[in-house]
């Protein structure tokens, strides 16, 4: 479980944008830490969900990860969340880029584009929670949720 | 040379073909025909129930979509073919819970009596995407054969959206190895356009939320994740976005524009169906598959590219 201050999401997107907009040799210069703030981010943005559903975020990993394992716990009886099950994948294999090589020509561009998809996350969770007060927001998984308790129409066609 | 089951397949457009999405629907139809390929379009089809229906009650959504089954059967296909991610979507989810929900099941036989015609049955009809047709049945090594005006030097950032490969169990032929669709990495589009000589770039959100559904409801929110992806589009390197769903991209193309008009973010990224990119490469004119009815104007970075 993390002990550090958790980021608000409106936070997060605003240091997504500043990081996007950094200069290269700033990036650079931070790769590593970069890469963990991102990843620490994205288990903020999950902590977000997750607490807003009532549920205390797990401090398991998945995989090696923390945010696999709380977009698993998110999911679990919310088919909706996996809308960004591959958004929360592709964090974490941007994390491993960037760890693998953090003094690559390329460490600048997989961390901007790491942050693009934080931002993403971010934007998607965001949405869930605003659109009315922890409503669905994706369209795709809905029903299928809705159908284990849902009253038929049907009955009275 | 591809699959011989797939060269004749029941056509479902569904709802969005015949209306903002009619670009996809001409591009498809004229790309089967460049390819001798032949869609039969199914007769008297309804809406498969869409998000709208299936947010009032998923039964009725099961029972639309097993109704086009059920014709598709009568009309003695055992494959139909729907370009649509959501139509695709429903049609396969249609096909799960007939297979898995005996009260879907129960509702789908009491509505299909009511309504006068066959009941629908699993496993009489296959379900297909328009990337699963032209993977199987004609496939990358014909298609390659076929490009006559190469996309060679077009940078492509193939966009899937999320409803083409999830719940990942409705799904069953996906991940199933080589060969296969994969839900965690989709391919088949960059595979199909790879063969017309097209540069796919890596783009990470390539099944993200485009916020497709609450594109009038919650319009900020898609903005902002429509902005996002043409932005991270664009820092891949991709001069285009190819789709595959009427919903992703028409929501991509008004998003763009609103996004220049309320947030005053401007993106330079063009949006084409796959189909149409598809089309110019085996030779068919911009006109042929609909580029200008798109709203992103691609047509003067097709010209640069020497493909209009």
């Amino acid at each position: 479980m993390t002990h550090r201050p958790r980021r608000s999401i409106e936070e997060i997107t605003d240091r997504t944008d500043r990081i996007i907009g950094a200069p290269t040799e700033a990036l650079a210069a931070s790769a590593p830490a970069l890469a963990d703030e991102l990843l620490a981010m994205g288990e903020d943005v999950l902590d977000a969900w997750l607490i807003g559903k009532g549920q205390t975020p797990t401090a398991e990993l998945s995989e090696g990860f923390r945010l696999l394992a709380q977009h698993r716990q998110a999911a679990r009886g919310n088919p909706s969340f996996n809308a960004c099950r591959e958004t929360c994948r592709e964090l974490v294999y941007h994390h491993n880029l960037i760890r693998l090589s953090p003094t690559g020509e390329d460490a600048p561009r997989n961390i901007r584009l790491g942050a693009m998809v934080l931002r993403h996350l971010a934007l998607f969770v965001e949405g869930k929670l605003v659109a009315d007060g922890l409503g669905d927001f994706c369209c795709s998984s809905r029903p299928i949720r809705q159908g284990e308790q849902a009253e038929l129409k049907t009955e009275a066609l | 040379m591809g699959e011989q089951k797939y060269k004749k397949v029941a056509y479902y457009p569904g709802c969005a073909l015949e209306s903002s999405g009619h670009a996809y629907n001409a591009s498809t139809k004229a790309v089967g025909k460049e390819l001798g390929l032949d869609l039969v379009e199914i007769d008297n089809w309804n809406c498969c129930g869409a998000m709208e229906v299936k947010n009032i009650d998923p039964k009725i959504q099961t029972y639309l979509s097993a109704r086009n089954l059920s014709i598709t059967e009568e009309m003695g296909f055992d494959t139909v073919m729907a370009p649509c991610n959501g139509c695709y979507h429903n049609l396969k989810k249609a096909e799960y819970d007939l297979s898995h929900d005996a009260k879907s099941v129960e509702v789908n036989d009491r509505l299909s009596q009511k309504a006068g015609h066959k009941t629908y049955e699993p496993g009489k009809v296959e379900t297909i995407h328009a990337l699963d047709w032209l993977k199987h049945a004609v496939g990358e090594e014909e298609i390659a054969r076929r490009v006559k005006n190469s996309l060679k030097g077009l940078k492509v950032a193939n966009y899937y959206g999320c409803m083409y490969t999830r719940p990942r169990h409705i799904f069953p032929e996906k991940d199933k190895g080589p060969g296969s669709e994969s839900t965690a990495k989709p391919h088949f589009m960059d595979d199909i356009l790879a063969a017309a000589g097209a540069q796919n770039v890596d783009f990470p959100l390539k099944t993200a939320c485009c916020g497709g559904a609450h594109s009038l409801s919650d319009s900020d929110t898609s903005t902002k994740l429509v902005l996002n992806i043409l932005t991270t589009a664009e820092a891949c390197g991709a001069d285009v976005i190819a789709t595959e769903c009427p919903t992703c991209h028409t929501g991509l193309e008004m998003h763009q524009i609103r996004a220049e008009k309320v947030m005053g973010r401007k993106t330079h990224v063009k949006i084409l169906y796959f189909t149409q990119l598809l089309g110019m490469a085996l030779g068919l004119s911009p006109n042929k598959v609909a580029v200008q009815e798109n709203f992103s104007d691609a047509r003067p970075l097709l010209k640069e590219k020497g493909l209009a």
